[in-house]
């Protein structure tokens, strides 16, 4: 079985982000770019099922400007074993990302595809549930355990109410929760052969013909800031204060 | 303009973050908001549905393979009827909408739009980003816009006593067999919901094990609160995930908001810092959480606990 990996480049999530100037977007210049963290833990999770023999190669996709090599080489150097960048200059739409997506899962055919359940830059947390929409198979979202047994993904996903298994027919696709793994980090050895793994760059306009996007952000701005509040010196005086000045409790 | 509304629910009982997707749906000034009961045997949360104000029609699909809101079975319902006459479609940011509503949007071409906070009009919205340090301002030309509304950022739709609403019974069934519920571990509701709670207190690392969260639970008896985490606590195991505030977590903005041994990184503070009050207990005085903190208290958690409870 093959396990397809999609991984984004994203501002790495230790980052404080500025909006800037002109309010079209956020300050990138000089940032520090990672790959995306619910990312890292499906590379991981598609690592750990290769180990366990039931999985034969693991595929990372990366959609994206050339820069997007840096987190492919990453995710090889991790153990991945080649890599294939969608190449485009613009922002890929989620639609977009999962119209490449699907015909990756067309081609390559794998048996699991695993994304992050979200990037911590857009915060969205669709992709991979409009990627399985468009293939028309199960999908895992949320998931903190995953197993797989006599042919079907057995995944715990984290839900608001507490914990939800599930049963899903393969393949599928599998979003990932922070709780599912704990990446490993990339060793110097590993990081010289990861230059060494294949990776194929292709055109992402050649593989989906680009569509005017429906969702164009106007503007950015920076949130409301709360007003500093003040220190209180002991526990008689923060409850004075939130019966009287605050009025929150009684 | 026909607006659908998905409801949340377990078979039994509407959730409150349902009643705020219906106050975000008459803000885009529709009168005909139908909300979609999908479920098994789920008639008690249709007489629940038909009482809210602003409501229209309340459409019940009651089949067996809709009882666990599986998303490859429910999206394509939500397709077949969203396909006739709606401009919009609306569901909870909670993790049932998030898992259902951008599946349907892929089969019906469009892009969804995740996690609204404001609508400005009927096509364009607020969001936040990169855990809520920006604020995006979207605008959508698709032809059926398909949306997630953060719950805390609109009130609750209000209720009547008599039926305001008529019931719709909808006879499409998809069974598409691609997954099936085997499981599950539901924490025990004996305390009020995160995310609609007046009163939150939240335990970080600082607590140092799941034993000590009783120290939170003795003043969340007294204030009514409901009990959260940092995303370490729940990473250590101390209390279960289904607590957590955060960026990929749960949102809340209750009256209140006790962070106890929490040092308020980012993703943390993005679920909870639009609460009206914020308090802060932590012994280093340095830590981030005192920058957005209404009081701070500089302490060892262990000592100030015990006297707040006492002194409530
Ligand atoms: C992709 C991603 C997503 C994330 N999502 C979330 C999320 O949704 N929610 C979330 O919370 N985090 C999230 N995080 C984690 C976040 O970055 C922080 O690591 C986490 O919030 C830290 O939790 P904490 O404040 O409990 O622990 P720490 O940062 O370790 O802070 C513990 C605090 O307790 C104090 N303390 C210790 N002992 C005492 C005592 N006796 N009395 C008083 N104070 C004491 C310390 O001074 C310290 O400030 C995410 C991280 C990533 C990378
Ligand atoms: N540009 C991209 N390249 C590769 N994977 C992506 C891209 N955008 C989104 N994804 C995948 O989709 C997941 C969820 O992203 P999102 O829906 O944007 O929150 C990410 O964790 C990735 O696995």
């Amino acid at each position: 079985m093959k396990i397809l990996v999609a991984v984004k480049r994203v501002v790495d999530y230790n980052v404080k982000v500025r909006v800037n100037a002109d309010n079209s977007g956020i300050d990138l210049a000089n940032t520090k770019m990672s790959i995306n963290p619910f990312c890292e833990i499906a590379v991981e999770e598609a690592l750990r099922l290769k180990e366990k023999g039931l999985a034969d190669e693991v595929i990372v996709v990366s959609i994206g400007s050339r820069k997007c090599e840096e987190q492919l080489r990453y995710a090889m150097a991790l153990g991945a074993d080649r890599g294939i960048l969608l190449e485009t200059d613009s922002t890929p739409s989620s639609l977009y990302c999962a119209k490449l997506l699907s015909k990756m899962v067309e081609k390559e055919n794998p048996g699991l595809i695993i994304l992050g359940k979200q990037s911590i830059d857009s915060d969205n947390n669709q992709t991979g549930q409009i990627l399985a929409g468009l293939c028309g198979i199960a999908q895992g979202t949320f998931a903190s355990e995953l197993t797989i047994e006599g042919g079907q993904a057995i995944v715990t996903r984290e839900v608001d109410s507490g914990l939800q298994t599930l049963s899903l027919t393969l393949p599928a696709v599998i979003t990932t929760d922070l709780r599912l793994n704990e990446p490993r980090y990339a060793k110097l050895p590993q990081i010289m052969k990861a230059k060494k793994k294949p990776l194929e760059t292709l055109s992402a306009e050649t593989l989906v013909a680009p569509f005017a996007p429906q969702v164009t952000t106007q503007r950015v701005d920076a949130p409301t800031q709360r007003k500093a509040g003040s220190k209180v010196a002991n526990v008689e005086e923060l409850i004075n204060k939130l019966k009287n000045e605050a009025k929150v409790i009684s | 303009m026909n607006i659908l509304v998905i409801a949340e629910h377990n078979n039994q009982q509407l959730s409150s973050a349902t009643y705020n997707t219906i106050t975000a749906a008459l803000q885009l000034g529709s009168t005909d908001i139908h909300l979609l009961v999908a479920g098994h045997e789920c008639a008690p949360v249709a007489q629940q549905a038909v009482k809210i104000n602003g409501v229209s029609t309340v459409l019940v699909a009651d089949f067996s393979a809709y009882q666990h809101f599986l998303a490859e079975n429910i999206a394509p319902l939500i397709r077949d009827i969203a396909q006739t006459h709606y401009s919009h479609i609306l569901a909870p940011a909670s993790t049932n909408g998030k898992d259902v509503l951008p599946r349907a949007a892929a089969l019906l071409d469009i892009e969804p739009i995740s996690e609204i906070t404001s609508i400005i009009s009927a096509n364009t919205f607020t969001r936040p980003i990169y855990a809520g340090n920006a604020i995006a301002t979207v605008t959508t030309n698709a032809p059926i816009i398909a949306m997630t509304v953060r719950g805390t950022a609109f009130d609750s739709a209000l209720t009547s006593e008599e039926n305001v609403a008529t019931i719709e019974t909808i006879s499409i069934q998809h069974d598409k067999q691609l997954s099936s519920f085997v499981n599950e571990a539901l924490s025990l509701a004996d305390r009020p919901d995160l995310g609609s709670a007046k009163v939150v207190i939240s335990g970080g690392r600082g607590m140092q094990n799941g034993e000590n969260f009783a120290l939170l639970e003795k003043i969340a008896d007294k204030l009514d609160a409901a009990i959260g985490a940092s995303r370490a606590a729940v990473d250590a195991g101390y209390v279960a995930n289904d607590l957590q505030v955060g960026q990929t977590g749960k949102i809340v903005a209750p009256d209140l908001y006790i962070a106890v041994g929490i040092s308020g990184a980012i993703q943390h503070l993005a679920g909870m810092k639009d609460s009206k009050i914020i308090v802060a207990i932590n012994k280093d005085e340095e830590a981030p959480i005192f920058q957005i903190a209404d009081y701070g208290l500089v302490g060892d958690l262990f000592e100030i606990l015990p006297e707040i409870e006492q002194r409530l």
